[in-house]
């Protein structure tokens, strides 16, 4: 499965490469959280796979008794997952705005209305 | 030492808040300033005069990096210090009246004593470092002093140039001093001198010296890069006489002059000296007759005689040392009398074209005389210190060890001598004898404070030619012992006989006169000179720095068209470049194969999910695909991390997934289809590139996978879950308690990101 993962990561950084240099800033956007997708997955990686294993302690115990997955990267992830909402959001909303003020999704076309804005 | 240059420094800044006073007639009493150094300075010459000792200060700075402000005071210092402060003297008098009633007089005496302070800095500091220091401070203040008369245009240009070229020989002196102090580990000059042999047997010696040189060459305008010289006599006339005769331009020759025990004496030092100083002492010798501005000649003929100085120094011999001593005072009491002459001509009559001034003795009884002597100290007459000057040139140029190359050396310093002679009569006889042309109107009667200095100028050259033995025995032995390393005695005699320099004085005078009085046929043949404009150093220059221009602006254009795309398109390629080089150059590739976990049917399925929607994502031309594709993303990581043991991660991925695309989906439903923008070959690229990227990250995965990352902050984590925070969920706790700081920062990147949202969405409410 680590194999398959790493391959994912591969194809998600790629696709989010390639849509972060298309010209359309919805596609900026997008090409934007796929990155954001593969870094996660990434992260998820370098603690080792546990299938099933959540790092709960279970029952009235107050030690793991069993394998537990590793709950370093799971606690990065979520910081990163949340913090990738932030700016997401608010990228959003500032495209939002930016189409609606030039009437444009054409990143090209922003460099020379400087003026009209 | 040290108390006293920066006091100069602060006194120099105190002056530009004396506006009101400098405009009244007390302004006079500012040259008590350099006075005062002066006769303090004077206070050094019994300890030193001897050339045995020197006086050295220390005081410490950064001592851990060896940067102290070291202050050594001998002969040579005590000369160039001397030079400094005496000529200040009467170029602050001169310039009181000079510049009287101008509305800027108090920034003109302010930049001037920054400029002296810098200057006293340059000749008296021991270390290489606050050397530096002081020597990009000439330059700076002299910037301000060239472009004083700011709203001309030529002036301003003028006063870039000179700092282009000066500061570009700064970069050398710092990089002269940094290999210094890495061969021999330290800064202290004084200290260099014990490690002379260390420094010339170091492979970087030639580089050494060529740095050295460099800063020298562009101080001291020697060939090729003296043409900001006659460029920077668009300064007022005191600032040329001060700066571009007497003081700053010899700075480059003080280092020279200052390294010589160190590093010269070697094949390399004095063949480049030689070739560089006497190109641009012929060149320049030659060049003044051509001109007919008083101020050209005078320039050319400093930049010729800074040649000569540094072609002395190239020759080395003791008593081309002594020589060089004898000149450098000789040429600073002629050259800034011409300069101060030339200022009060320019200021009475509005012109200074030699051509137009005949018969001026009639109106400057005094003046003429200050000028005949000077001319005659310039040509080398007997009883004026020119004269000792001249004929220890060319005693040093007859006493070279090669007998061959002699000849030769003698034959350059004569042809510069006469030329010299030639320029100098131009200046100093010229304009006050003959007939005058028309009655001049005499608008500016020149008062003592102008006609003073030029006096006292002649005063001394006429005092130490007679007897020249006050001289040396005040400060050309101590002097000579500096740039020697130790002390021969040659006393200075006005008379030694008929010899073969005597000869060649004499020589040197009758053909002087004739180039003088050859000169109209000179000036005629301007126009052949001109047409080596395309060749002369100044335009090369010019061209270089216009293609460089032009250069930087197409690199400007390719790197920084504004594109964000294309930005990001070059961080990436050299990212995997760099990566991509260092990966397979130093990292052993190999695949972890042991402890992976299998893989179930189900997880291949939601890895061709994936897959799938990436493809959907990438290639679709609706939007709202596009968007959804990417949510089906979300959720398959989603479902991943549900697999393998993270069910927090995959509610949160889920929650939020879910909100940014219900967010997207409303903002976004009212746009367009996404239009085809690019063509097929840009997308070729930056497919290229992407996948490039993807496959980098993949071995950079798969390498970080044969090493897994040390478990113990895990396991401390785990261990300590329950008895420390009381908490059963490892992840909750981490992030609520363990790093519960991070999260309420966390928190608060996320309010500023919703208040950022909100002022968007408000502002729009405001403009409709």
């Amino acid at each position: 499965m680590e194999l398959l993962l790493v391959l994912l990561v591969g194809i998600l950084y790629s696709a989010g490469i390639y849509l972060i240099l298309r010209r359309s800033m919805v596609k900026l956007l997008l090409g934007f959280m796929m990155l954001g997708n593969g870094a996660n997955i990434l992260i998820f990686l370098m603690g080792e796979l546990t299938k099933g294993k959540a790092p709960i302690i279970n029952g009235d115990n107050i030690h793991f008794t069993d394998a537990y997955a590793d709950p370093v990267p799971q606690a990065l992830i979520l910081t990163a997952i949340v913090i990738s909402f932030g700016l997401t959001a608010f990228a959003i909303i500032l495209l939002k705005k930016v189409h609606e003020t030039t009437g444009t999704d054409d990143l090209d076309s922003l460099n020379i209305q400087d003026l009209d804005i | 030492m040290l108390t006293l240059i920066f006091l100069t420094f602060v006194l120099g800044f105190g002056i530009l808040l004396l506006k009101k006073p400098v405009q009244t007639k007390f302004v006079a009493l500012i040259s008590l300033l350099p006075f005062s150094i002066f006769l303090y300075l004077l206070s050094f010459l019994r300890s030193v005069k001897d050339g045995v000792n020197s006086v050295l200060y220390r005081s410490e700075w950064i001592p851990s990096l060896g940067i102290n402000l070291d202050s050594k005071i001998d002969g040579l210092s005590l000369l160039f210090g001397l030079l400094i402060s005496g000529i200040g003297t009467l170029v602050y008098l001169y310039a009181t009246s000079y510049l009287r009633g101008h509305p800027l007089l108090h920034r003109f005496l302010s930049y001037l004593t920054i400029f002296m302070g810098a200057m006293l800095g340059v000749v008296t500091s021991d270390n290489l470092i606050t050397l530096f220091i002081f020597w990009e401070l000439t330059s700076i203040s002299s910037f301000f002093l060239i472009g004083f008369n700011n709203e001309q245009e030529e002036s301003r240009a003028s006063a870039l140039w000179a700092l282009a070229i000066t500061g570009l020989g700064g970069f050398f002196l710092l990089s002269f001093g940094v290999i210094v102090g890495a061969i021999t580990s330290t800064y202290t000059i004084s200290d260099l001198l014990t490690q002379s042999d260390v420094l010339k047997d170091s492979p970087f010696y030639l580089l050494i010296i060529v740095f050295l040189f460099l800063a020298a060459f562009t101080k001291s305008a020697q060939f090729p890069f003296h043409f900001w010289l006659p460029g920077a006599m668009k300064a007022p006339t005191p600032v040329s006489a001060y700066l571009h005769s007497a003081t700053m331009v010899k700075a480059g020759v003080y280092l020279l002059a200052r390294f010589t025990p160190i590093l010269g004496g070697t094949m390399e030092w004095s063949t480049i000296l030689l070739v560089v100083g006497g190109i641009t002492m012929t060149y320049g010798a030659f060049h003044s007759v051509f001109r007919k501005d008083m101020k050209g000649i005078l320039a050319y003929s400093t930049i010729s005689a800074l040649g000569l100085l540094v072609f002395l120094l190239g020759i080395g011999t003791e008593i081309a040392l002594y020589a060089m001593a004898v000149f450098v005072l000789a040429h600073a009491l002629y050259k800034a009398a011409f300069f101060l002459i030339t200022g009060i001509v320019d200021h009475a009559l509005h012109t200074r074209d030699i051509t137009k001034l005949r018969g001026l003795k009639k109106y400057f009884p005094l003046l003429t005389v200050a000028a005949v002597i000077a001319a005659l100290s310039s040509a080398g007459i007997p009883l004026t210190f020119g004269f000792i000057g001249k004929e220890l040139i060319y005693e040093s140029g007859l006493h070279y060890i090669d007998y061959n190359l002699s000849l030769v050396l003698v034959g350059a310093l004569f042809f510069t001598n006469v030329f010299l002679t030639g320029s100098g009569f131009l200046i100093g006889i010229k304009p006050f004898f003959g007939t005058p042309i028309k009655d001049y109107c005499i608008s500016h009667k020149p008062d003592w404070r102008l006609i003073a200095p030029p006096v006292v100028l002649g005063f001394f050259t006429l005092l130490l030619g007679i007897l020249p033995v006050i001289a040396y025995k005040e400060i050309i032995l101590a002097t000579f012992s500096a740039m020697n390393g130790a002390v021969v005695e040659m006393p200075l005699a006005i008379w030694h006989g008929v010899n073969t320099s005597l000869l060649l004085s004499g020589a040197t005078i009758v053909l002087g006169t004739a180039v003088y009085f050859g000169f109209k046929c000179w000036n005629s043949s301007m126009n052949v000179v001109e047409r080596f404009e395309g060749i002369a150093p100044k335009n090369i220059i010019a061209f270089i720095v216009e293609k460089f221009r032009q250069l930087a602006f197409r690199y400007t254009w390719v790197f920084h068209n504004g594109y964000l795309r294309s930005y990001l398109a070059v961080i990436i390629v050299f990212f995997i470049g760099l990566v991509g080089y260092k990966l397979f150059a130093d990292v052993p590739l190999s695949v972890n194969t042991v402890g992976l976990s299998e893989f179930r049917t189900y997880e291949l399925v939601v890895f061709l999910i994936t897959v799938v929607a990436v493809v959907f994502a990438i290639n679709t031309a609706s939007r709202l695909t596009a968007i959804a594709a990417t949510g089906v993303v979300g959720y398959c990581i989603c479902l991943i991390f549900v697999f393998y043991g993270a069910p927090d991660l995959g509610m949160t991925q889920f929650a939020i997934d879910t909100l940014t695309t219900v967010l997207f989906l409303l903002v976004m439903f009212k746009l367009p289809a996404f239009l085809k923008l690019g063509n097929s070959k840009i997308q070729f690229r930056d497919a290229i590139i992407a996948i490039s990227f993807g496959i980098l990250i993949s071995i950079i995965t798969l390498q970080a996978l044969v090493s897994p990352a040390d478990k113990d902050i895990s396991r401390y984590y785990a261990e300590n879950v329950y008895t420390l925070a009381k908490g059963k969920n490892v992840v909750n706790v981490i992030l609520v308690d363990f790093r519960g700081f991070d999260t309420m920062i966390e928190g608060i990147v996320l309010s500023i990101a919703a208040l950022g949202v909100f002022s968007m969405l408000k502002y729009k409410d405001d403009e409709e």
